[in-house]
């Protein structure tokens, strides 16, 4: 786990992607589930931030 | 013979063309030789998604050409993300997207696994079990829907044989409990193969020696299966899921084949709700908005596959 939060601090391409990658999984999450209406108002914004995040963490060193 | 038609080609070179060409660097050359390319790619894919993201942000509407659209910022995203309509078609498209990638794992590993064994005809078997993939969802759309024909079709015949219940008491494109079944059922059907094929190819790419040294160290054959098998597969198996849940998400012919979206809207998915928005109802500003949500959705979803297919491939 601190190896997580070092690596974010650290700027490393790893630990970031998966941030990304569960920001990303949440919002495709809210998206689609059947229980509130609000999670899905608000699952666009996250899937999008998600999804840039990826693109620019993508380019982060090893 | 080849040497004299290049310097055939050399001499017919206008003499100022020539001149040109030889000042030019290597890089520039290249870039010459790209370009059209680029310019194609960005003709075809880049500069419509640009358009499409601009007139998001519009109440633009196709029909209306000669009326200048109006500049309404992110109402149109607005609406779609508070409207309940389209919330219930994502569940749809989410029932169907989670049971036919389900099924056609499940299914088509145990074919590929099955095939693998070598036994007589199995190039047969696999001609045959790859046929329905062939098909064009058209075709298959149509046929299937005689099948759940209640009157006359062999599906209900089927389940009538093995549950007793009269053929024509269910009616399985009609209902609403038993419609999002009914498209699982047909795009399972058709393209478990393309998933088989994948998992054969993971299987067959396994080295025979692996499992010797597995049988030398008497490992079972269920150990052999969960750790030589299962995760040498993974791979390929990540990348049918990948290729599948990109295909559903954006499902269409079929589905509008066999059941319009109906009955009432329960499996309208979302491709079919955003046709009905561009192209019946005219709400071009609204529908790119639409096409830009679910672009970005596919979008992350494809990030995240491709991820995890890197990180199971460098195991």
């Amino acid at each position: 786990m601190s190896n997580f939060f070092n690596g974010l601090l650290r700027l490393r391409r790893g630990p970031w992607e998966m941030l990304a990658t569960i920001i990303i999984a949440v919002g495709v999450f809210m998206l689609m589930q059947p229980f509130v209406i609000w999670a899905f108002t608000y699952s666009f914004i996250v899937t999008l931030v998600g999804t840039v995040m990826f693109i620019i963490v993508s380019h982060f060193p090893e | 013979m080849s040497d004299k038609t290049a310097d055939r080609v050399a001499a017919a070179t206008p003499t100022h063309v020539a001149r040109k060409i030889r000042g030019l660097s290597d890089r520039a050359i290249a870039w010459i030789f790209v370009a059209p390319t680029i310019f194609l790619l960005l003709a075809v894919n880049i500069f419509p998604l640009i358009w499409t993201v601009r007139l998001s942000f519009t109440d633009y509407k196709a029909n209306r050409i000669n009326r200048e659209p109006e500049w309404i910022g992110l109402r149109n995203y607005e609406r779609i993300l508070t409207d309940s309509d389209i919330w219930l078609n994502m569940q749809a498209t989410a029932h169907f997207l989670f049971w036919t990638i389900f099924f056609q794992v499940l299914i088509g590993f145990t074919l590929a696994w099955l095939i693998n064994k070598k036994f007589k005809g199995n190039d047969l078997w696999t001609t045959i079990i790859v046929l329905p993939m062939m098909l064009s969802p058209a075709v298959v759309g149509n046929f299937w829907k005689f099948l759940y024909q209640p009157q006359i079709g062999l599906f209900n015949y089927i389940i009538a044989f093995f549950t007793g219940k009269d053929p024509s008491s269910f009616e399985m494109l009609g209902s609403v409990d038993l419609a999002p079944w009914s498209i699982v059922i047909v795009d399972t059907w058709m393209w478990t193969p393309f998933v088989m094929l994948i998992c054969l190819a993971g299987l067959r790419s396994i080295p025979d020696y692996i499992y010797e040294a597995a049988e030398i160290d008497r490992a079972s054959k269920l150990r052999q299966f969960f750790t030589i098998t299962i995760p040498m597969v993974l791979p390929f198996l990540m990348l049918a899921v990948l290729f599948r849940g990109i295909e559903n998400f954006k499902m269409f012919d079929l589905v509008v084949q066999l059941t319009g979206g109906g009955p009432g809207s329960t499996t309208e998915l979302t491709s079919i709700n955003l046709k009905r928005e561009a192209f019946e109802k005219w709400r071009t500003g609204y529908a790119s908005a639409y096409a830009i949500i679910l672009f970005v959705t596919v979008f992350g979803l494809a990030s995240i596959y491709v991820k995890a297919l890197n990180k199971v491939k460098e195991r």
